[in-house]
C-alpha cells in the first residue's frame, strides 16, 4: 500500500515538474518574440526621432537629409491602399461567399471548385514580386493588346482633370493599386473563407428550412456571423498591403516624386518605396531619415488597425 | 386521444374501401403493410408516402416506405439511431437537397403535390413546411428578430403587422409572457427550453401547415420537455406535426399515431394506442418493450 503511494507521489512531483517546465518554455519563447520587438522598435526611435518632425511629415524628398519629407509617399500610400481596399475587399468577400456558400453539386464543377480552391490556397503563398510583374503584365501594358508605345489607346479627360483615365493605366496610381489588390486578395479569400466556416451550420438549416433562398440565408444569417472574422483577415490583409515594397518597386520604380498624385493616372511613389530609397543611400543622415520613415510608417499601420479593431469590437457586440 | 383504436378487422375494412377510391390508391397499391398504413379516424390525408426510396451515394437509407401521415394529428417517428427516422423527415421538407449524395425515388406528396418533383419550388415548401431542430438554434438576434425572420423574408410588410404576427407567433409557442418585455434582447440570453419554444415560434410565424420536429426535446430538461409536450397537443388543432423522437414515453404521451422503423424499414404505423399496446409486428414490441435499440 505504501509502495503505490510512495510511486504515486513521485509521479505527481514529475508531473509538476513537467507542468513547470512547460510553463517556463512557452514563457521563453513569448519573451524572445516581444523582446525583438521590442529592440528593433526602440533602436528604430532611437535613430529616428530627431528627424521626426513637421518637415518629415509634410516635406517632399530632398538631396539634404535635414530637407527630405514623406508627405508624397504618404499620399501615395494612401491612394494606393484606397484603390487596393475597394477592389479587393469585394471582390474577396464575394470569392469566399462563392466558394464556401454556393459549393456546386454537380461533379464536373465540384471539380472545378476544388481545382479553383487549390490555386487560392497556392496563390497566398506566392512571393509579391512576381504579382508585380503580373501587374506589370496586365495592368500596366495590358498585354501589349493596346499597342506597346508609351501612348494610351484610350482617354478620358486630360492629364489636368481628375477624373483622367486612360487604356493601357500606364504606371500610375490605378496600376499599382490593383496590383496590390492582386497581393492581399488570397489572404482576404482565405480568412473570409474561414470565417464562414466558422459560422455553425444550424444557423443555415434554421434559414434555408424557413424558407429563405440561399442568398437571403447568406446575407441574413451567415454573412452577419462571420463580420467580425472576416473583417480581421481584411485588416491584416490591408496591413500588409501597407508595407508591401517589391510589387510597387516593379509598378512605379523608384521615382524621385516631390508632387503627390492628381489622378489615377498620375505618377506615385509610396512610403515603403521612400524608405527603401533612403536607407539605401550612402550617407548616415539618410539611415535616419528612413528610421523616421519607419515610425511614420508604423503609426500609420497602427492606426489602421486600431480603427479596425474597433469596427470589429462594435459588430461582435 | 382522438385516434379510434380499432381492430385488425377493420383496419383491413379501411383497405377494402379505399382501394375503391382513386386518391387513397397510392398508399394500397403498393407493397407490403401498406393498407395498414392510413390513418384509422376520420383525418384527411396530409403527407403520401408511396413506394419511397431514399439513398445517400450507395446507402440504401429509407426502404420503400408507404403511409398516409394525417392532417392535423401527431404522429411520432420512433426507432433506434440510424434507423431513417430523420433522414425520411428531412425529406419532407427538402432539407436533404443539402446533402449532394442524397436522391429519392417513389412518391411524397403535400397536400396532393409531388414534393420530388423536378419543379417543386423548394423555397415555397419550406415555407408550408416549419422545422424545429434537435438543438435550439436561435439566430444571434434579438428575441423579436428571430421570430420576425421568417416573414421579413417572404412578405411586405408594415411594422405594426409584423408586430402582430411576432406576438401572435410567440402567443402561440406560450412563450409570449416570459418574452413580452425584453423583445429586444438576445435570443441567446433565453433558457434551452425557450430557446426552443423561440424556434417554434418563429417556424409558426411563417404560416405553414405542416410543423416538422426532430428530437426537439432531446436537449432540453423534462420541465422544458413537459412544455414543448403541451405545446404539440396545443398546436395539433391546426398543424401537422411530425415528430422523430427517441423518448418512447413522448411518443405515447404526445402523439395520436406513430411509426416504428428499424434500419430504413417502416415496421409498423398505426395509433399510437395500438403500437403501444399490442403492436402487430414482434420486433416493434421488443422495441417498445425496451428489449432491444
Amino acid at each position: 500500500m505504501t509502495d503505490i503511494h510512495e510511486t504515486q507521489s513521485g509521479r505527481r512531483l514529475r508531473r509538476v515538474i513537467k507542468d513547470r517546465f512547460f510553463i517556463i518554455i512557452c514563457l521563453f519563447a513569448a519573451a524572445v518574440c516581444i523582446s525583438t520587438l521590442c529592440i528593433l522598435l526602440g533602436s528604430i526611435l532611437a535613430q529616428g526621432m530627431d528627424h521626426l518632425d513637421k518637415q518629415l511629415l509634410t516635406g517632399v524628398p530632398s538631396r539634404k537629409p535635414d530637407k527630405a519629407g514623406i508627405y508624397p509617399a504618404m499620399i501615395g500610400t494612401i491612394y494606393i491602399c484606397l484603390v487596393c481596399a475597394i477592389s479587393a475587399v469585394p471582390l474577396g468577400i464575394g470569392t469566399a461567399i462563392l466558394l464556401e456558400e454556393f459549393k456546386p453539386k454537380h461533379p464536373i464543377l465540384a471539380r472545378l471548385h476544388g481545382f479553383v480552391q487549390l490555386n487560392i490556397t497556392n496563390l497566398a503563398g506566392v512571393p509579391s514580386v512576381v504579382y508585380g510583374i503580373l501587374g506589370l503584365t496586365a495592368f500596366v501594358e495590358m498585354f501589349k493588346l493596346f499597342g506597346a508605345g508609351g501612348d494610351p489607346w484610350w482617354t478620358l479627360g486630360t492629364t489636368e482633370n481628375w477624373y483622367y483615365l486612360r487604356i493601357p493605366f500606364g504606371r500610375g496610381v490605378l496600376a499599382g493599386g490593383l496590383t496590390l489588390m492582386l497581393v492581399v486578395l488570397p489572404i482576404i479569400i482565405i480568412s473570409s473563407q474561414e470565417a464562414l466556416r466558422a459560422v455553425p451550420n444550424s444557423l443555415r438549416n434554421g434559414a434555408l428550412a424557413l424558407g429563405a433562398t440561399k442568398w437571403q440565408m447568406v446575407w441574413n444569417t451567415t454573412l452577419p456571423s462571420a463580420v467580425p472574422g472576416i473583417m480581421t483577415g481584411t485588416i491584416l490583409a490591408m496591413s500588409r498591403a501597407i508595407g508591401e515594397a517589391a510589387p510597387i518597386l516593379i509598378i512605379a520604380g523608384i521615382v524621385y516624386i516631390t508632387f503627390t498624385p492628381e489622378h489615377l493616372m498620375d505618377d506615385f511613389t509610396a512610403m515603403p518605396l521612400q524608405i527603401y530609397d533612403w536607407a539605401g543611400r550612402p550617407q548616415e543622415a539618410f539611415h535616419h531619415v528612413a528610421a523616421s520613415g519607419i515610425i511614420v510608417l508604423m503609426a500609420i499601420l497602427l492606426t489602421f488597425n486600431a480603427a479596425a479593431v474597433v469596427i470589429r469590437q462594435k459588430f461582435q457586440r | 386521444m382522438t385516434a379510434t383504436i380499432s381492430t385488425t378487422q377493420e383496419v383491413d375494412d379501411m383497405n377494402q374501401i379505399s382501394e375503391t377510391e382513386e386518391h387513397q390508391a397510392i398508399a394500397v397499391t403498393t407493397g407490403k403493410p401498406a393498407g395498414k398504413n392510413i390513418p384509422v379516424d376520420d383525418a384527411r390525408p396530409a403527407i403520401e408516402v408511396a413506394d419511397f426510396n431514399s439513398w445517400y451515394g450507395d446507402f440504401h437509407a429509407l426502404l420503400n416506405l408507404n403511409m398516409v401521415i394525417p392532417e392535423k394529428r401527431v404522429t411520432a417517428f420512433i426507432g433506434p439511431s440510424g434507423c431513417g427516422k430523420s433522414t425520411f423527415l428531412r425529406w419532407i421538407n427538402r432539407m436533404n437537397d443539402l446533402v449532394p449524395s442524397a436522391r429519392a425515388t417513389g412518391i411524397l406528396k403535400l397536400h396532393g403535390q409531388d414534393l420530388l418533383a423536378k419543379d417543386t419550388d423548394v423555397v415555397e415548401l419550406r415555407r408550408h413546411v416549419g422545422m424545429v431542430f434537435q438543438k435550439p438554434n436561435p439566430f444571434p438576434k434579438s428575441i423579436y428578430d428571430n421570430v420576425a425572420f421568417g416573414p421579413r423574408l417572404h412578405l411586405k410588410m408594415s411594422r405594426s403587422e409584423l408586430e402582430g404576427v411576432v406576438e401572435h407567433s410567440l402567443k402561440r409557442a406560450a412563450l409570449w409572457d416570459e418574452v413580452k418585455d425584453r423583445l429586444k434582447t438576445s435570443a441567446l440570453s433565453l433558457s434551452g427550453g425557450q430557446q426552443q419554444r423561440l424556434c417554434i415560434a418563429r417556424a409558426i410565424a411563417v404560416g405553414p401547415s405542416v410543423l416538422l420536429m426532430d428530437e426537439p426535446c432531446s436537449a432540453l430538461d423534462p420541465r422544458s420537455t413537459a412544455a414543448i409536450e403541451d405545446l404539440m397537443s396545443e398546436l395539433r388543432n391546426d398543424y401537422t406535426i411530425v415528430i422523430v423522437t427517441h423518448n418512447m414515453q413522448q411518443a405515447s404521451r404526445a402523439s395520436d399515431y406513430s411509426a416504428f422503423m428499424y434500419q430504413g424499414d417502416l415496421v409498423e404505423f398505426g395509433p399510437t394506442e395500438k403500437i403501444f399496446t399490442k403492436p402487430d409486428n414482434e420486433q416493434t414490441e421488443n422495441y417498445i418493450t425496451g428489449r432491444f435499440g
